[in-house]
């Protein structure tokens, strides 16, 4: 009895160990894909243990694809832009996509494997905003009313963004506010220096965060700030370019010159810059500077109200005035728009009267 | 009657006259659920015509040189159902490693049909009716010959029926599949008494 009982115990035992060393075997052989490398928006390469769900890879590397059933496939939320060739779309995904997403090759990120190194294209938010503990490097002058400030990352201690973009600052409780808040600040720091994230804040009167900034923060704190965000990047085309911008809206389109300048992106760029004085004024040199490195380059500074004192010879007016008279007509070019909304609204009317498509004007507006 | 003309009336007779899925209804589920276009229920139906052949042949040969040595037969509900898990699982492995277009054909209905109860059916009847190798193999690729016959025969109707037929509200997806599957049966009955197994 009591042998026959451990006979058929050993025999299942048997089958079942072969059975489950063979899987292993397997595993370790046919289902071992070796590590694979990921390229996500042609920039960011991750190296991953092949062989799973893209979705579950992309996961395990701290990328959240949306998705609402964690990959059964039956959300038809989790679409990635695949742009290597992963063959074939398998029956599982088709049910969730159309015509339309087939000739872009979006597939279901929870129905394909990572088997071999892959492309794919995601939306630049969802891969990139993160919170980034950092520490005030450097705050200056740059005029009366418009600090640079530098905060040094220390945790991650790196961002990638596009010239362009901004970050939210997080402003601390402090005396004036009883809550923490955020504010939107663009990156005037060029996306190659990625350990440092500059900014260019105005001083708003009352304002709970520029007020922090100018009269609380010392070098040397600790802010938090997250992101990056935005639309506002230098599309890649031949165009020419025009840039118009008014205050701190200098900062982005700094980063995205100091970018081209690094780049060797050569395109014709002319640079309106509005200001009421020369005090209002600032980074003047730098554009010069930049005008030497970027061949086709010019910076166009005007002031609509120069006193005596400021003894200005460039040009004179309202920045849409500069623009009417400098812009010949908007053939191939593209407009990119960083200011009040006041300006903006403004410059756009200009631009659209001189015959350039809204589709072609780009802007961040500073509420 | 030789062995091998055995084998054969057994292969046909897993095909016809004793069509698993419409005389014993088994592997219901994925019938019902992947009968809807015939390029699908194809791409299972050539899983399941391949998945019942090895495993009929690794059941055979576990039941014969481990279950019946050991004289644990009893233990065969569990031994087969952990090969076809594995056997399948296995199969995945390698086809979704060797070849993409496969893995799109075939590979996504190997996890359904890990738990396609036609699978172990066919196991069983092979066993319990004491069929000899040669005749477990006929048998088991008659079975899965049989089963794809009756789903892509199934998908064809379900086909037309989208295209032609007004099907009442209460009778749409599973109900009229079922009627439908019902006809099936007692058409394949005609092909009774031309070759009986046991």
């Amino acid at each position: 009895m009591l042998i026959s009982f451990l006979i058929a115990v050993a025999a299942m035992c048997g089958l079942a160990t072969f059975l489950a060393v063979l899987m292993v075997i397997a595993d370790l052989t046919v289902g071992n894909y070796g590590e694979v490398k990921i390229t996500i928006n042609n920039e960011t390469e991750m190296t991953v243990e092949g062989g799973k769900s893209l979705l579950g890879t992309l996961m395990g590397e701290k990328l959240f694809i949306p998705s609402a059933c964690g990959g059964r496939g039956s959300c038809g939320f989790c679409k990635v832009k695949v742009v290597s060739d992963i063959g074939d779309y398998v029956a599982t995904e088709l049910p969730w996509i159309t015509e339309e997403e087939k000739k872009e090759n979006i597939r279901l990120s929870c129905q394909i494997k990572v088997k071999k190194d892959l492309a794919i294209q995601i939306p630049e938010e969802l891969f990139n905003v993160k919170e980034y503990r950092t520490r005030v490097e450097r705050v200056r002058d740059l005029t009366y009313d418009i600090k640079e400030v530098t905060l040094k990352l220390l945790d991650p201690g790196e961002i990638k963004f596009r010239a362009g973009q901004y970050i939210q600052f997080q402003t601390p409780e402090y005396e004036l506010s009883s809550e923490s808040v955020y504010r939107a600040y663009s990156c005037s720091s060029q996306p190659s220096r990625r350990d440092i994230v500059e900014l260019e804040i105005r001083l708003v009167p009352n304002g709970i965060c520029t007020t922090y900034v100018f009269e609380y923060m010392k070098e040397g704190d600790e802010v938090t700030i997250n992101g990056p965000y935005g639309e506002f990047y230098l599309r890649d085309t031949d165009s020419g370019i025009v840039f118009i911008a008014g205050g701190s809206g200098m900062a982005p389109v700094k980063s995205i010159l100091l970018d081209m300048a690094e780049k060797g992106i050569d395109r014709k760029v002319t640079y309106f810059f509005g200001a009421r004085t020369t005090r209002d004024l600032f980074l003047v040199e730098e554009m010069r500077e930049l005008e030497k490195q970027l061949p086709r380059f010019s910076f166009v500074p005007a002031l609509s109200a120069p006193t005596k004192e400021d003894n200005w010879k460039g040009e004179t007016g309202l920045i849409t005035e500069v623009i009417e008279r400098h812009l010949k007509n908007a053939d191939n070019l593209e407009a990119y728009l960083c200011g009040s909304p006041g300006m903006i609204d403004a410059s756009v009317g200009v631009l659209t009267k001189k015959g350039l498509p809204e589709a072609l004007i780009y802007y961040d507006k500073f509420a | 009657m030789t062995e091998g003309l055995f084998a054969f009336g057994v292969f046909f007779a897993a095909i016809f006259t004793n069509n698993i899925l419409l005389t014993n209804y088994l592997g219901m589920c994925s019938f019902l659920a992947v009968s809807r276009e015939i390029k699908t229920s194809v791409g299972l139906g050539m899983a399941v015509i391949f998945v019942m052949t090895c495993t009929s042949v690794i059941n055979w040969l576990i039941y014969y040189f481990v279950l019946v040595r050991f004289d644990i037969v009893y233990l065969r509900y569990i031994a087969f159902i952990i090969v076809i898990a594995a056997f399948v699982q296995l199969v995945e492995m390698v086809i979704e490693r060797t070849s993409d277009v496969l893995y799109a054909a075939l590979g996504i209905f190997l996890p359904l049909i890990t738990v396609n109860c036609a699978i172990l059916g066919a196991s069983l009847f092979m066993v319990i009716r004491e069929y000899t190798f040669l005749s477990g193999l006929a048998y088991g690729a008659g079975s899965g010959i049989g089963w794809a016959l009756a789903i892509i025969a199934m998908a064809g109707i379900r086909t037309k029926l989208n295209i032609r037929s007004k099907v009442p509200f209460g009778l749409t997806g599973a109900g009229i599949t079922l009627i439908i599957a019902g006809i099936m049966a007692l058409a394949f009955m005609g092909f009774a008494g031309m070759i009986t197994i046991t």
